[in-house]
């Protein structure tokens, strides 16, 4: 295998690990506001992520870094074609990361309850965008030479959408089994309920878009089965294994995703000329490989420590257990 | 494309220095906090913690705001500088990766663990966690620094496909313009660190807070710090002043607005008022030597450049100099005086001198953005020193009309940011190590 190749494997398992981290961190920062009936249910909820999301969010953070130094004609193309979408990303999780700390800062409860509703909105907003931006680079955008020359509108074209769409439904699935699994008592049999609607629009919105893409290779119908399985599960009762197909599931998405691209990195809907190559717009040999010792070293430690940390904070939490006073 | 290039450099500015505000107290006083768990640790006494949890509270809200403004960092040299991230990503990108793998994962997972794992984890695993968290945003300043000194001296590379290729790695992290760089800004965050506990300490404790007596120990703790980093700050930014003299003459011209070229040069206090042959004595350690002005290597960069505007802006680079040195000065006397009255004399601090401590604290982060603006705009036309100019580095296919709402979106966000920030700060430093009794059992997560 090419460095090449290796990096743009290596590249969709970053992005693997921030949809499916920060899948339940988005879908908990959205769904405490709805399953969360007093100030304390919604702190409750969020204290399941609090000590996590910003780990998570460092998977979106290396995803980037490493489209800059692997393929830095990538990283240059798609940030500023995709820049006022980026903006709204950037803003949103702003908001969202100050909320989870100030929150617990003052007992008014009414400034607990704008930063309840910040955060949702600081949750939803990435969960829409991050789908569309990837819908976006299957069908492709208007890039010539490397340079974006549409218009906002054609980034929100209908089937990307779509897209976003499905990335928020599999957020809110992943989030609501998520919940079930980490919290104890009538908050987990709200999130519990709450799964099986997630799921059956998580379902309906894999089993839409499948039939929308028009080649049909195996691996695209794998999330299809993945998530159909994983829902006759939640109906069953079985969430921690319907939890761990759906995390598998959104792995297949991503994978199918980059399957279908490769070798192409970004897609010209003007002219398969102007399509981005992971050979051309790749870095040099000797900084791939520099990235790939870097790589190799690193993160298997980092896997270790943040398994590790979920590992420690394993307990189930309860509105009893936390202690929120400011 | 002018009013593009205006309104992309401008809000870089806004993203970045507004980011550093948080940056180098997140350093500073993560070592404070670390020295005071380990202490706490030894002692296991109870007063020690709490003195720690009530700096870890200011801590948390300050990492909190570096944090979230770092996130754009990392995304907006492809969003408004994309010819820029094409140009150099081969060598620029990968300073920047390794800094998310090696320092951010370790600092956002360990700063969680710390915080929500005070009552689960057993002592001495917390403790390391904060040891960590400040070790990994030094090491995050060190990557994000030997990109810095990329774009002021460019090393390690060659010019191969229309492109900055790396050849040399280890050129790259030996930059002689990073080894100043960075013992400069670790001590300025010391400075930083160290002045917000004075500042907030010598308040408390002229103000007859039932805790005043625990204030004092964190304000000795802060002064012997704070020693070893305004002579550390001094220190280092003379030599690095040294660096630049040899590595980028055009920034020292701008800095001292000498025009012609001078042997013996003077050094300039204010406008008007000059020391003979001090400068040379700064560069070369003798009363002699010669200092390129401006006009002169103007004409050098023309030869070799072709026709241009070499120039850097003159006023922002001269004035950053001199409030740059005139706070690292301050605070050196307020130092000195603060050791004198509380170490030799043995008294406490004068009421008015307290409010001038609290006031104080500005003077780091006057000093850090004075600092910054000498060395971004001191580099100007060049975004990588005489490799690429500024006006080649941004984005073709992003309109004006989008970077003007980035812009006005992030300048809201930020100003209420510093805002919550601010109140919140206060409200905690108001309340001070006082703590309300947990009475709730079984509590797994308490803040």
């Amino acid at each position: 295998m090419s460095l090449e190749v290796l990096w743009f494997v290596l590249i969709a398992v970053l992005w693997v690990g921030f949809f499916f981290l920060e899948g339940f961190d988005f879908g908990v920062g959205i769904l405490q506001l709805f399953l969360g009936k007093s100030e304390r249910e919604r702190g409750t909820y969020i204290y399941t992520i609090s000590p996590h999301w910003d780990g998570n969010e460092v998977w979106l953070l290396t995803a980037g870094g490493a489209i800059f130094a692997a393929f830095p004609s990538w990283y240059a193309t798609l940030f500023s074609a995709l820049y006022l979408p980026f903006v709204i990303l950037l803003l949103a999780l702003i908001i969202r990361g100050v909320c989870f700390e100030i929150r617990h800062r003052a007992n008014l409860s009414k400034f607990r309850f704008v930063c309840d509703i910040a955060l949702a909105l600081g949750s939803f907003f990435p969960a829409l965008l991050t789908g569309v931006a990837m819908a976006n680079l299957a069908i492709g955008i208007p890039i010539e030479n490397g340079n974006f020359t549409g218009t906002f509108f054609d980034l929100v074209k209908p089937y990307a959408l779509l897209g976003g769409l499905l990335g928020f439904s599999l957020f809110l699935t992943n989030g609501a089994l998520f919940l079930t699994l980490k919290i104890e008592g009538e908050l987990q049999e709200r999130a519990r309920r709450f799964s099986k609607i997630a799921i059956a629009l998580s379902v309906t919105l894999f089993a839409i878009v499948t039939i929308l893409i028009r080649e049909h290779s195996a691996i695209c119908l794998i999330p299809l089965i993945l998530i159909s399985i994983a829902g006759l599960l939640v109906f069953r009762g079985y969430l921690k294994t319907a939890f761990i197909l759906v995390a598998l599931c959104t792995a297949c998405s991503v994978a199918a995703l980059f399957y279908s691209m490769f070798p192409n990195v970004l897609v010209s809907s003007i002219s398969p000329d102007h399509n981005l190559t992971i050979w051309n717009a790749a870095s040099s040999a000797y900084t791939l490989k520099l990235m790939s010792i870097a790589a190799a070293i690193f993160v298997p430690i980092v896997l270790a420590y943040q398994i590790w940390s979920y590992y420690v904070f394993r307990k189930r939490i309860s509105p009893r257990s936390v202690n929120i006073e400011a | 494309m002018d009013d593009f290039l205006f309104l992309s450099r401008l809000q870089f500015t806004i993203t970045t220095v507004y980011h550093f505000l948080f940056v180098p107290l997140t350093i500073g006083l993560g070592l404070f906090i670390a020295i005071w768990e380990t202490a706490a640790y030894k002692s296991g006494n109870s007063e020690d913690e709490r003195i720690s949890r009530f700096w870890g509270r200011l801590f948390l809200l300050n990492f909190a705001a570096g944090v979230v403004t770092g996130i754009v960092q990392e995304f907006q040299f492809g969003m408004n500088w994309s010819e820029y991230s094409r140009f150099v990503g081969d060598v620029f990108g990968v300073p920047l990766a390794i800094e998310a793998l090696l320092a951010f994962f370790i600092e956002s997972t360990f700063l969680g663990l710390w915080i929500f794992g005070r009552n689960i984890l057993p002592r001495g695993v917390h403790l390391a966690c904060i040891w960590l968290v400040f070790a990994a945003s030094c090491v995050s300043a060190f990557w994000i620094l030997v990109a810095n000194s990329f774009m002021q001296n460019p090393v390690g590379y060659v010019f191969n496909n229309g492109r900055a290729e790396m050849t040399d790695f280890l050129a790259l992290i030996t930059n002689p313009y990073f080894l100043h760089q960075f013992p400069h800004v670790i001590s300025a965050s010391l400075c930083t660190g160290a002045f917000f506990v004075l500042g907030i300490s010598a308040w408390k404790m002229s103000h007859g807070s039932k805790d005043a007596n625990l204030f004092e120990k964190t304000f000795k703790l802060a002064l012997f710090l704070g020693l070893i980093g305004t002579v550390a700050v001094i220190f280092s930014g003379h030599l690095q002043g040294q660096s630049v003299a040899r590595l980028q003459p055009m920034k020292l011209a701008a800095m001292e607005d000498l025009k012609k070229t001078a042997d013996p040069a003077s050094l300039s206090i204010l406008p008007g008022v000059e020391i003979p042959a001090m400068l040379s004595f700064m560069i070369y350690n003798k009363p002699s030597g010669e200092v390129k002005g401006m006009e002169e290597l103007q004409k050098a960069f023309e030869y070799r450049y072709g026709s241009g505007d070499y120039v850097p802006p003159v006023w922002i680079s001269y004035f950053s100099f001199r409030i740059m040195v005139g706070c690292s000065l301050v605070m050196l006397f307020f130092i000195f005086y603060g050791i004198f009255r509380l170490v030799y004399l043995k008294r406490n601090l004068h009421k008015k001198m307290s409010m001038l401590m609290a006031i104080g604290i500005s003077l780091p982060y006057l000093a850090n953005t004075a600092g910054w603006l000498i060395a971004e705009t001191g580099r100007q036309p060049w975004i990588v020193y005489g490799l690429m100019p500024t006006d080649k580095a941004v984005s073709i296919g992003v309109s004006s009309n989008s970077v003007i709402f980035s812009m006005t979106a992030f300048s809201i966000v930020y100003i209420i940011l510093a805002i919550i920030i601010f109140l919140l700060m206060r409200r905690e430093i108001y309340r001070g190590c006082v703590e309300k009794k947990i009475t709730r059992k079984n509590t797994v997560i308490t803040v």
